[in-house]
């Protein structure tokens, strides 16, 4: 490949780099996308729901032919203490027509495989097993990217780095701020096979139905992280995500985590004759808005989880904001390639078109979310805790008086949690967390 | 064919690390793409790499004290690095490593 130049190079296969390949294409630039899997999603996880909005502009009714599991109806935000339960739950028959309130669940080695062959369709050139190594920089500018093949450098107006979690390419050549434990979230998760028909009886769905599962507190000890589980077609995707910090802290293990979620008196009935066909991990960024770098530089831009696009919120999305940004990246090629200039000055309308988008509203609005949970950690243990025992409390029949009841909730109340930092804690809350 | 609910109502069967890692495909090279600073490694009190690796691929030796690295059990996550800069890990040359079924 020694004499190939391509107008753009994209470096990873994942949704982002699938989406700015077909936004690209689309318009007739010259695009490769270099994927290190044997087919794009071979590496790759989630847990997922695949946030659609985005796809739905790119691909209209896209769910008629792409490889999606169910479109979820019914959603729980759970917390647990060692032996009981609470929560939101939300399911909707409007979540039941198109665009199925643009969340689906979906097995990435299909979903990035499918999506990227669209963006084939549309003329992109997609080249897997291959590995960049590094990116070509002179002069502190990107001219293009070395792979691991013979002769393997290729050169490029622009790159777009789209390499995932994992920010390898970008951290190196000094295009972000470094990685660390406070900033990534280590998860692992089981594919659990089940019938179709078990899945439908067993979680109250019908036909394409889908349903999704999370679990904050106890269910993950009390840390900065959540549990998961998510219906396929015909398996569940059971995991947990933990900032690294947390199993520090705790000198746990990811997978003693997991395995102590599963065995959970509320999550086991749930797995009840289901077996494992897939264990993977994968890490997940938790980069604050206010630590992000540029994202573009002189010939390069960056794009999806290299660039730490990901809202760490109760939301927890990611693939929506990696294909935004994915196309906020080709529309800012698209007018930078009329006058021939890729420098820096000029691709910083990538940064505008996102900040004026609700990616950056989104990131900004939660740049806190994850500093807040590690200094405040009452929100994620002491808080769920007790709101498990007053609900139980409260609804436990034991002939005491109502009266009574309440009396003893109140004083449980007053023993245990300090009012004025309750209430400072809850006010911060509903802008962090929210 | 009709289900025997029954079937379903058995406990989920647990499997061990080993036997979960034993259902990921990989093409192993022949060359680490992991290397550990053993220095920095025995001066690590908490020892975190031995269990933050969801795949345990670092195993202590026991006799000098030194981090084994079993790197054709790695799921590619990254976190070893991110969790101790004494690890180095680089991506397996292409088209090596982990292919995932499902995802
Ligand atoms: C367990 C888990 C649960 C999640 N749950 C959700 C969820 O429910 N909803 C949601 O919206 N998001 C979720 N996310 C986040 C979501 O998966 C990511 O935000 C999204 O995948 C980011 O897309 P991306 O294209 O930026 O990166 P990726 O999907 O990671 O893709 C990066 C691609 O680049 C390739 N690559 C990397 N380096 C190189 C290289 N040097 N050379 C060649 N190729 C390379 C990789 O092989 C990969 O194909 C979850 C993540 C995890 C790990
Ligand atoms: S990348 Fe992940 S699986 Fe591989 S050695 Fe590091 S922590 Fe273990």
């Amino acid at each position: 490949m020694s004499d190939d130049r391509f107008e753009v190079v994209i470096v990873g296969a994942g949704p982002a780099g699938a989406a700015a390949a077909l936004a690209l294409a689309r318009e007739g630039v010259e695009v490769l996308v270099l994927e290190r899997g044997d087919f794009p999603g071979a590496k790759n996880l989630f847990g997922g729901i695949l946030y659609t909005s985005v796809v739905n502009e790119l691909i209209p009714e896209f769910w008629e032919n792409a490889p999606i599991e169910r479109h979820i109806v019914n959603r729980r935000w759970l917390t647990l203490d060692e032996d009981t339960q609470i929560g939101l739950d939300l399911k909707s028959a409007k979540f039941d027509v198109p665009p199925f309130n643009n969340t689906f669940t979906a097995l990435r080695s299909k979903w990035d495989r499918w999506f990227a062959e669209q963006a084939e369709e549309a003329g992109a050139m997609v080249i897997c097993e291959t590995n960049v190594e590094e990116l070509i920089v002179e002069g502190g500018t990107v001219k293009g990217v070395r792979t691991g093949r013979d002769d393997g450098d290729v050169e490029a107006d622009v790159v777009i780095l789209a390499e995932g979690a994992n920010a390898m390419l970008a951290e190196r050549a000094g295009f972000r701020p470094q990685m660390g434990p406070r900033n990534r979230v280590n998860a692992v998760k089981e594919v659990i096979a089940l019938p179709p028909e078990i899945i439908e009886d067993r979680f109250h769905l019908e036909g394409r139905q889908g349903m999704a599962l999370e679990y904050f507190g106890g269910a993950v000890k009390g840390t900065v992280g959540s549990g998961f589980i998510y219906t396929n077609h015909d398996s569940l995707s059971v995991g947990v995500g933990c900032l690294i910090e947390e199993y520090l802290r705790l000198n746990m293990a990811p997978y003693d985590m997991l395995d102590e979620f599963k065995a959970h008196p509320m999550i086991a009935p749930l797995l009840r004759g289901g077996e494992t066909v897939e264990y993977a991990t994968k890490m997940i960024p938790e980069d604050s808005y206010d630590s992000l770098s540029d994202l573009y530089e002189d010939g390069l831009l960056l794009i999806g989880d290299c660039a730490g696009l990901v809202n760490p919120s109760i939301h927890h999305e990611g693939t929506n904001l990696a294909m935004a940004s994915g196309v906020a990246a080709a529309e800012a090629v698209l007018s930078a390639r009329k006058s021939n200039d890729f420098s820096k000055a000029r691709l910083a309308e990538y940064r505008e078109r996102l900040e004026d988008s609700w990616v950056m509203k989104d990131l900004k609005r939660y740049r806190d979310t994850v500093h807040f949970l590690l200094e405040n950690r009452e929100m994620v243990n002491e808080y769920p805790d007790l709101a498990i025992r007053l609900i139980r409390r409260y609804f436990t029949l034991d002939d005491t008086p109502k009266d009574d009841v309440i009396k003893e909730l109140w004083k449980t109340i007053r023993s245990e949690v300090n009012f004025l930092k309750a209430a400072r804690q809850m006010w911060r809350a509903r802008k962090t967390m929210l | 064919m009709s289900i025997d609910v029954r079937e379903y109502l058995k406990p989920h069967v647990h499997m061990s690390l080993e036997e979960r890692l034993a259902l990921v495909k990989r093409r192993f090279a022949d060359e680490s793409h992991i290397s550990v600073d053993q220095e920095a490694f025995r001066a690590d009190g908490q020892k975190a790499v031995l269990f933050m690796c969801p795949a345990q691929v670092f195993k202590l030796n026991p006799d000098d004290d030194s981090c084994i690295v079993n790197y054709e059990d790695c799921l590619e996550c990254g976190t070893c690095q991110v969790t101790r800069r004494y690890v180095t890990w680089n991506n397996p040359q292409g088209g090596y490593g982990v292919t995932y079924h499902y995802g």
